[in-house]
């Protein structure tokens, strides 16, 4: 299978090199970083997570999200993922290889990173994360290598990696579970105290993962000859708006306890999140960015007209992943410091060095990415002459 | 060809040899270096520090205790607030127990400063968050941190409630000054977390706290800051809890602190 990937058009070259440039320019700012320490970047002592961190928690969504295409096809035997199914596993693959990258690029000391396994805690959710992590990467490589290596021979799958498959359906619910316990048991930040950040974080994950695997797919299949389908591709775009719905509807929920109740601790990070506080509002314009993308994304998706327009589908797509990202990404974790459990409003701004290591992580992941789905138009292409 | 060969099986088995033989010598090394704690060593069964919120007015008072901390545990002195690393340090009491404030709080009040450090809670979210057991409680109460396991994930300042974590952004010190530092504390690199212990090595060699030591020294300032066995009833932080109104930073949060101020 894999020699697939070593032949390849001009335009699979180019994709390549470009991943690559962005590779090193991740590279070489990471080793800035590693020699001079976190002091490169916005973080503080009041601010301890924050660009690194926020892209974990968005990309833990797009890994989580390939539930949507194999939970239809494997549990619901809805053929039209048929050929859907191989991508989205493929994205499930590069998005948790990001997520394990940005914990590392985070890490003060990451050449101690292993001393997580070395000292197996289990009151840690961060513990838990890299387990859950790591055993769905696992699941994913497993389950994309049998079942597309028995459909390239145009075999049925061998009948043990169904319960495996069955597992991974689960086990992509706690995965996005895991990364909101991470942040939702603390009493120090109130901010994110709320029993509707796991279900919030895998209704928005829902939205942003399978919206990405739309464009993916149009991409596909306007450059190659391997198709799809579109009725898979409007099978997603529902889902889509179903989970944008649900996903705004949880964040309404949170809003109305968070400000109803009136608390201060809780109302204060509100404030700072939409209208700024103490004169500080750095997020103010980026947080109604993303709701006012929010809320667009979802009324027009539900005009199936609208959905069924593929010129405007990716478009919209690109609203709901933009809208997300600010939302869970940046809003979501760095508000939760702001203001301070003392109550002082000390603001974040992520450096330039800090974006460029990120541009290197997703430049590594799309390379996986951009690999892997080599291999899976070619094998498909064979099959469908 | 043969030569290389040779050279290589040669170091090949030294290598094999010499791992054989490490366990047992690295065994042998730690057991010699496991020593009894030594009988002058101070005991408790909970650890705390009653802070007198007065005391603490006193501009001596602060510097004293927070200049013996540090330099009796390597702190650097940064000046960058993003990047500062600090033991006990002055914080104004608005932002200290901000849940005391009232719009009609004197300004001058809220401007007080009070001197703040790790509250050692009882059920420290730092240790429940911490992925490697680089910070834990002792059954004394010490909420302690190894700075040399710790991996920098700076879980335990987003779960501390109280601001009482610092992390090394970067470097403490140069090689130049690393030379320089007078006292035995372990130096430390970039990238990890640490903060107050309640100065455990200098308990174990039957001596105060190092804040406690030098503000004792300052005219009238014996009760400024106490440190004491609150499992001892008998103890002078037994005895100021029960005669006076003493209060913790957030107790509703049931974290526990064992740093109480005095009213």
């Amino acid at each position: 299978m894999l020699e697939n990937a070593l032949r390849g058009g001009k335009r699979y070259w180019s994709l390549l090199a470009l991943w690559s440039a962005l590779i090193v320019v991740g590279v070489v700012a990471y080793l800035v970083q590693y020699n001079r320490g976190l002091t490169v970047t916005g973080l503080s002592r009041d601010v301890p997570w924050g660009f690194y961190i926020a892209q974990l928690t968005f990309l833990v969504g797009v890994a989580a999200s390939a539930v949507m295409v194999v939970l239809p096809y494997y549990l619901h035997n809805f053929k039209a993922f048929g050929k859907m199914v191989i991508l989205g596993e493929f994205l499930a693959i590069s998005a948790v290889v990001m997520c394990m990258l940005f914990v590392f690029v985070d890490m003060g000391q990451p050449m101690r990173v292993l001393n997580v396994v070395l000292h197996p805690t289990l009151n840690s959710l961060m513990f838990w994360d890299l387990t859950v992590l790591s055993g769905y990467l696992l699941l994913n490589l497993v389950i994309a290598w049998v079942t597309f290596g028995a459909e390239r021979k145009s075999i049925a799958p061998p009948k043990w990696i169904k319960p495996i498959i069955i597992l991974s359906i689960p086990w992509a619910v706690s995965i996005h579970t895991v990364t909101a316990f991470l942040y939702s048991g603390l009493e120090a930040r109130p901010f994110w105290m709320t029993a509707i950040l796991a279900p919030r974080f895998l209704a928005s994950a829902f939205a942003s993962g399978p919206s990405l695997l739309i464009i993916l797919a149009l991409i596909v299949r306007r450059y190659t000859k391997f198709d799809p389908g579109k009725e898979a591709i409007q099978a997603l775009a529902k889902i889509v708006t179903y989970a944008m719905t649900v996903n705004i509807f949880f964040v309404m929920v949170e809003m109305f306890t968070g400000l109803y109740s009136d608390i201060p601790e809780h109302t204060h990070h509100f404030q700072y999140l939409f209208f700024g506080l103490h004169g500080k509002n750095a997020l103010v314009p980026w947080m109604w960015t993303s709701q006012l993308l929010a809320l667009t994304a979802a009324v027009l998706l539900m005009f199936p007209g609208v959905r069924r327009n593929e010129g405007f589908l990716p478009v919209i797509c690109l609203a709901v992943i933009v809208a997300i990202w600010i939302e869970k990404g940046l809003g979501m974790v760095v508000t939760g410091f702001i203001p301070s459990p003392m109550e002082k409003v000390i603001e974040y701004n992520p450096t330039l060095l800090e974006g460029l290591i990120t541009v290197g992580g997703y430049g590594i992941g799309f390379f996986i990415l951009t690999v892997l789905y080599k291999i899976a138009i070619s094998i498909r292409e064979k099959l469908e002459q | 060809m043969d030569d290389s060969r040779r050279n290589f099986l040669k170091v090949a088995g030294c290598s094999l040899l010499g791992a054989a033989w490490g366990v047992p010598i690295v065994r042998a090394v730690s057991k010699s270096f496991t020593t009894e704690a030594a009988p002058e060593a101070l005991r408790a069964k909970q650890w705390a520090m009653v802070v007198d919120l007065k005391s603490c007015e006193r501009d001596d008072i602060r510097a004293a205790a927070a200049e013996a901390c540090h330099r009796e545990h390597n702190v650097p002195s940064i000046k960058d607030v993003e990047d500062e690393v600090k033991w006990i340090w002055s914080e104004d009491y608005a932002h200290t127990f901000p849940t005391e404030m009232h719009t009609y709080t004197d300004v001058a009040l809220r401007k007080k400063p009070v001197l703040v450090l790790c509250n050692h809670c009882e059920r420290p979210p730092c240790v429940r968050v911490c992925p490697t057991q680089a910070t834990w409680r002792r059954a004394d109460g010490i909420v302690m941190m190894d700075m040399h396991r710790c991996i920098g994930c700076r879980y335990c300042m987003v779960a501390c409630p109280y601001g009482s974590r610092s992390f090394n952004f970067k470097e403490p010190w140069s090689t130049e000054e690393r030379k320089k530092l007078s006292s035995d504390f372990p130096t430390r690199c970039k990238g990890v977390v640490e903060k107050c212990n309640f100065c455990a090595e200098r308990l174990a060699l039957g001596k105060p706290p190092a804040c406690v030591e030098a503000v004792r020294q300052l005219p009238d300032a014996e009760e400024a800051l106490v440190f004491g066995d609150l499992g001892d009833s008998s103890s002078q932080v037994s005895m100021l809890l029960r005669t006076r109104h003493g209060i913790r930073r957030k107790p509703n949060l049931g974290t526990g602190p064992q740093v109480y101020y005095l009213v």
